[in-house]
């Protein structure tokens, strides 16, 4: 899922700092999983604000509202109404990036800030812990690497085995962080599919440089948005 | 073994190795700031008592003085630079640009390295690049040379002459996987190896007896890295705190055995004794000194070795 960690608190104050009238967007699908940008943290980032502005004597009218998925136009389409009836002067946006883009697309008269920092795609380890898994690089490689991304799991994202810095089975970076290359060999070993990285991987394009977009088989862009 | 260089002459380093000589390469740290000068002096004490020096690229990742730019003034100095690239740095672009410029200016030999991670320089913040790997960055060099192509495929109007370098590290987990990443450096089109610096001779005397049992050290040359010690203090560092270097207690024990004034001479005793072995072991064909800041002792360091004097080719 993608994952995102709220924003400090005083970045977000600074934001908002000359807006009275705001509505704060949250979003019920993986930011709310990944306890970010879900109801709840709607209602605690909401509740700060109001206190933290009453106490600067620079009062805050603050709504929270969360919709399934901000992502998708057709939970969007439920703001319509509060928005144009609110008369909000920004809004705030709980959800991750795309989430964020989404809404302020479609309001695009008013400010939309961003509450969150989204980080990446990631697994759930245990409640609260998140690590990221991919980088979504366009260029899949866990076919040879045993099912373990290097390009997000290597500190330099090498593609032909550990680097000279490996410690104990450790990134050189830190030895909470194990290697990358290490596990990989470890488990093609025990696959008895070392060969798969004895050969040289050899330079690829990045193709996450550019905005990427995705055409399944079988569709096409609908005209009226076709560029 | 070893590419003949199309374009170019030989390196000094390339006709030393080829010429059935123990090398011997130096290193060189370039300052973190403008003084020319500096590298001059520091070059002094290697001049007559190398046959190549490595000139390091932001080691540490710390900012220093460029790579090319230091391996100009030593060249001016009548010595021959090794020029060190790291992929942390420069996507492919800058570096093909960088090494047709190295070329341009005379540099003749480069060590294609990763590099340590940005999270350790001076500037921890900065966005590590690795568009391309050690590995790849070998291949690359090779192609410019060999093929006359850049990485894209396109022409080079006059090609660089390089011989080219790799490092490896004998000592990192997995074990078993660092003979294989030699060979895949060999492949990639390494002509020469320096290796991480060795204190536990056991394990390198293993890893050199598969690299032999298996061809490679046929297929290219190894410099064996030294780097004497100065202090118990330094000993305990490289034990501890540096990633991938393994320092075995014996060494610390020999140091701590003797006066404290005496402790640096014991390091280069030890340096010595290592090269010593290095000369009559099968599949090295030279050592690396690594004398971090210590420039000035490698004349002696060199003396005391019996590498002196440096074949005049």
């Amino acid at each position: 899922m993608i994952v995102a960690n709220r924003k400090p608190f005083a970045e977000i104050k600074e934001m908002l700092e000359g807006y009275t009238k705001v509505l704060n967007v949250g979003c019920g699908t993986c930011v709310s999983v990944c306890l970010t940008g879900g109801e709840k943290e709607v209602e605690i980032l909401n509740t700060e604000l109001e206190m933290a502005r009453r106490l600067d004597d620079n009062p805050i009218d603050i709504h929270g509202h969360t919709i399934e998925r901000q992502c998708d136009r057709e939970y969007l389409a439920e703001l319509d109404e509060k928005i144009a009836e609110g008369e909000f002067d920004a809004l705030m946006s709980m959800a991750c990036g795309v989430g964020i883009q989404f809404l302020a697309e479609r309001y695009p008269d008013i400010p939309t800030f961003p509450a969150v920092d989204t980080s990446g795609l990631a697994v759930n380890q245990a409640v609260g812990w998140y690590e990221e898994r991919c980088r979504s690089c366009s260029q899949c490689v866990l076919g040879f690497t045993g099912g373990i991304c290097p390009i997000t799991l290597c500190a330099k994202g090498l593609l032909n085995g550990p680097c000279g810095g490996t410690n104990m089975g450790n990134c050189e970076i830190s030895n909470d962080q194990p290697c990358a290359w290490f596990r990989i060999y470890e488990r093609l070993k025990g696959q008895d599919r070392l060969d798969a990285i004895k050969s040289i991987n050899v330079s690829r394009g990045w193709k996450d440089q550019s905005p990427r977009d995705l055409l399944q088989p079988g569709y096409k862009k609908p005209e009226s948005m076709a560029k | 073994m070893s590419t003949e260089t199309k374009v170019n002459p030989k390196s000094n380093l390339e006709k030393v190795l080829t010429g059935g000589h123990f090398a011997f390469t130096g290193e060189l740290g370039p300052p973190r700031g403008t003084d020319a000068q500096e590298v001059k002096e520091k070059a002094r004490f290697l001049k007559g008592n190398v046959d190549s020096v490595n000139i390091t690229d932001n080691q540490t990742a710390v900012v220093r003085m460029s790579s090319w730019a230091a391996s100009l003034l030593i060249l001016e100095e009548g010595l021959e630079p090794n020029y060190q690239m790291v992929c942390r740095d420069r996507n492919r672009l800058a570096m093909q640009a960088d090494i047709l410029g190295g070329a341009a200016l005379g540099i003749k030999n480069m060590l294609c390295l990763s590099g340590d991670h940005q999270q350790f320089g001076d500037h921890p913040d900065a966005k590590g690049v690795f568009d391309i790997d050690s590995i790849q960055l070998i291949a690359m060099v090779k192609q410019m040379r060999d093929e006359g192509k850049f990485l894209s495929g396109g022409e080079i109007e006059h090609p660089p002459g390089m011989f080219i370098g790799a490092a490896s590290n004998p000592f990192a987990e997995p074990f078993e996987w660092r003979v294989d990443r030699l060979a895949k450096k060999i492949e990639a089109g390494a002509d020469f190896i320096q290796t991480q610096c060795i204190y536990n001779m056991d394990r390198f005397r293993e890893f050199i007896h598969v690299a032999n049992e298996e061809g490679l050290t046929d297929q290219v040359y190894i410099l064996a890295g030294v780097t004497p010690m100065k202090s118990i203090g330094m000993a305990r560092y490289m034990k501890s705190k540096v990633p991938g270097m393994d320092v075995p207690d014996e060494i610390i024990d020999r140091l701590k055995g003797v006066e404290k004034k005496k402790v640096a001479d014991e390091g280069i005793r030890i340096a010595c004794e290592q090269i010593e072995e290095f000369k009559e072991m099968k599949g090295v064909h030279g050592v690396h000194m690594m004398a971090i800041e210590w420039e000035h002792k490698v004349p002696e360091i060199a003396e005391r070795a019996g590498v002196l004097p440096r074949p005049g080719l």
